[in-house]
């Protein structure tokens, strides 16, 4: 049976334009440090591909941070700040529906002695502004909320929360990974300090990633070395994949209302096939506060078990959450911050995303596979 | 276009960037996920991590993946100080390591941790006597390069390895990247506890490297998340740059075992056409050191122009690490060996690959003649 990708927030397949880019890169060598003009070439060529990056969030060039991806970005974010600004206070505010590249490292931070703050979400999956007003204290320095859960698919408020933390010492950081390419992140107009993206996300190379830090935001580098990315992250620099990178940046820019709109249609079909085939199911998160590309789904009287296994078999690759909790059958976290850890949704949930691998058909038929196999789990 | 700075960064074999084309497009799933596309991905990963394994004559669960050579530094160096502080702060290396290590360890030094760095004599060599001394009962870590990445001398790493052995208490890294495949050095059994490798010097791509951590040995990761490579080092592995890293290795290690006297041949060559060159200093010593790499002075010409004027005949060499820059003049690898200002503010470094050419060495010599002599005509 052919098999059908759904799990594009895990990782994307590249994009072959991407690949066409990067190859003739390889032959264009030199180390962007090196003085000669076979090292300049290689600058130039990542000096262009800082301003692409700099230009899809609208911030200065000199802000963009190439990282080898989005947990280091996260790790930079909230140890680097947190390390430079620890005179102002040692509290910090995120969210129980992060990433583990930001709950690790929070977790890491209440070893060092900061005091962490973990904001519960509503059941439609985002955090309630209220209760992140009154956690904010004098001693508040960062603030870490994700845009878009890689769970859920659910936006969280960050224009609000952004509003909110302008006017307080603390810096705003968010996790974009699962945003960006779709949501118009624009770091001026939401006043965002810290944003975290990956390229393999949208269709770029693996190993590669940016963070954006806003101009005399303090941070402490994580590594230590050479005066690369202005010593914010050391090390020769991965030319060919940040340009590879800066391609499929390009290509989201330029396609981004089209995929809106593709993949709306892809989850509104998904959703209505399951309907026609009258299986009992219920979408987690509130539909309307969730990115075109993700839907998560509770199947009652299943188990997440058999149905990855069954959906493996009949060629649905889908996941139960995470990709870096998905070795595990764990409750997800996220859904039990949602409805509470006893809620059988929150071992009974699938998350598909959709993307690049798939056109409509196979939407349809992916549906169809699905409800046979929880017809049949179910009866 | 004759290319003569390998140790800044090679040119990867068009294997490696076959390998990485293949599996960017047909691996593409996340080893994490447990759907096919994941297993699939997966699997590759274990079979690169035992190839990798097997080249090096060490265990799989023994090789990390990383984004390259200064993680890999940064690693072993913050991760052993940090996960044995409480056995003792006390760190020693030497005055010419590469700039991820030097800096690493001034971070740890303002994190309350004492480091000494061991000076080495008028070769660039260390001396296996000092690293005994500088032994306390608090050393937690000795870290030295086994090559040096200015000179091209090689550290007694075998002699200090053996050293550490009899100090269980302490552990042992050695910084490979400029050594990797071209000396080697028996991971097992040899007193080293960690040894970082980077993919971009042995023709492989940039963003890749490995770090190869003994069994048993504590380290505290440097990034957090979702710990893949066992909790060293968290976030998605980049499996097609892995795979390429691999093959890369395995390349590098067909060539250094066919082509050793090839690259031995081209230095001789090119220290015998350095030597009538007038007023030139050759620094690399003549023992102790490797045939890729061979530093020299041009007392009183700016090492800017030399390269300059040689890029313009297309002919590319460099200065020094083109990761250092803290003094803008001084070679501070040079300075360390003592040698005279004159010396260490006109240093110039060739670095050779497997593919270069006896050719390559007479265009270079005879281009850096006449430059010399253009540029003294001018400075009158």
């Amino acid at each position: 049976m052919n098999p059908i990708y759904l799990d594009h927030a895990a990782t994307t397949p590249m994009d072959p334009e991407v690949t066409k880019e990067m190859l003739p890169i390889f032959e264009v060598y030199g180390n962007p440090s090196s003085i000669h003009s076979f090292g300049r070439k290689a600058r130039q060529l990542l000096d262009q591909s800082r301003r692409i990056a700099a230009s899809s969030i609208h911030a200065n060039e000199k802000d963009i941070v190439f990282t080898s991806g989005g947990t280091e970005a996260d790790n930079i974010a909230m140890i680097g700040t947190a390390h430079a600004n620890q005179h102002k206070g040692k509290h910090i505010i995120t969210t129980v529906i992060e990433h583990h590249a930001t709950l690790h490292t929070a977790e890491y931070l209440e070893k060092q002695g900061f005091k962490v703050t973990y904001l519960p979400v509503e059941e439609n999956g985002q955090i309630e502004l209220e209760s992140f007003k009154a956690a904010l204290t004098d001693e508040t320095i960062l603030v870490s909320i994700m845009a878009v859960n890689n769970e859920t698919g659910v936006i969280q408020p960050i224009q609000e929360i952004a509003d909110i933390v302008k006017d307080h010492q603390a810096y705003f950081h968010t996790d974009a990974v699962q945003a960006y390419g779709l949501l118009d992140l624009n770091v001026n107009e939401i006043s965002i300090d810290l944003l975290s993206v990956s390229s393999h996300k949208i269709n770029g190379p693996k190993g590669i990633g940016f963070l954006y830090i806003r101009e005399g935001v303090l941070v402490e580098a994580l590594q230590h070395g050479g005066q690369q990315e202005r010593k914010r992250r050391p090390g020769t620099e991965n030319v060919a994949g940040i340009i590879g990178f800066a391609k499929a940046i390009q290509i989201a820019q330029q396609k981004r209302e089209e995929r809106i709109n593709t993949y709306q249609a892809y989850k509104q079909s998904f959703v209505e096939t399951l309907e026609q085939e009258a299986i009992n199911f219920f979408v987690n998160g509130e539909w309307e506060k969730t990115i075109p590309s993700t839907i998560n789904i509770s199947f009652p009287g299943t188990n997440v078990e058999s149905l990855l296994t069954n959906f493996d078999l009949a060629g649905i690759a889908a996941s139960s959450g995470s990709a870096c909790t998905a070795g595990s059958v764990e409750p997800s976290h996220v859904l039990s911050a949602m409805y509470g850890s006893e809620n059988e949704r929150t071992t009974n949930s699938i998350r598909f995303s959709f993307g690049l691998a798939n056109n409509q058909d196979q939407i349809i038929e992916a549906a169809k596979r699905v409800a046979s196999i929880v017809k049949r789990l179910v009866k | 276009m004759i290319y003569l700075d390998n140790s800044a960064t090679t040119k990867p074999y068009p294997e490696v960037v076959e390998s990485f084309r293949q599996v960017s497009e047909k691996y593409y799933g996340n080893p994490s996920s447990v759907h096919s596309f994941g297993t699939e991905a997966e699997k590759l990963l274990r079979m690169a991590k035992q190839q990798a394994a097997s080249l090096l004559h060490v265990h799989e669960d023994e090789i990390v993946f990383t984004s390259g050579g200064t993680e890999g530094n940064n690693t072993a160096i913050k991760g052993i100080a940090l996960a044995h502080q409480n056995r003792g702060k006390h760190i020693i290396t030497t005055q010419i390591e590469h700039p991820s290590v030097l800096e690493a360890c001034t971070a740890l030094e303002r994190l309350g941790f004492d480091v000494t760095y061991l000076p080495v004599n008028k070769q660039g060599i260390v001396s296996v006597e000092d690293v005994k001394n500088a032994i306390t009962k608090d050393t937690i870590l000795i870290s030295i390069m086994h090559v040096n990445n200015e000179l091209g001398t090689i550290q007694p790493i075998k002699e200090v390895g053996a050293i550490a052995k009899q100090h269980p208490k302490l552990f042992f890294h050695v910084d490979h990247v400029q050594g990797f495949g071209k000396v080697s050095i028996p991971l097992h059994d040899s007193g080293i506890d960690l040894c970082t490798i980077s993919g971009h010097k042995i023709h492989g791509l940039k963003g890749t490297g490995l770090l190869y951590i003994k069994r048993n040995t504590t380290i505290f990761p440097l990034m957090h998340g979702g710990d893949q490579e066992m909790g060293y080092r968290s976030g998605t592995e980049n499996l097609a740059g892995i795979v390429s890293l691999v093959k890369a290795i395995r390349l590098y290690f067909d060539h250094a075992n066919t082509r050793t006297n090839h690259v031995k041949r081209l230095n001789e060559k090119l220290r015998a056409c350095l030597s009538e060159i007038n007023g030139l200093v050759i620094n690399t010593p003549d023992h102790d050191y490797v045939d890729h790499i061979l530093n020299f002075s041009l007392p009183g010409f700016k090492p800017e122009v030399v390269i300059h004027a040689l890029g313009e005949k297309e002919i590319y060499i460099s200065t020094k690490s083109a990761c250092s820059s803290k003094q803008p003049d001084e070679s501070v690898v040079l300075a360390a060996c003592g040698l005279d200002k004159a010396i260490t503010k006109s240093g110039l470094r060739v670095s050779l690959a497997y593919d270069n050419c006896e050719e390559d060495i007479e265009a270079f010599c005879e281009a850096l003649k006449m430059i010399r002599n253009q540029l003294s005509e001018v400075m009158g």
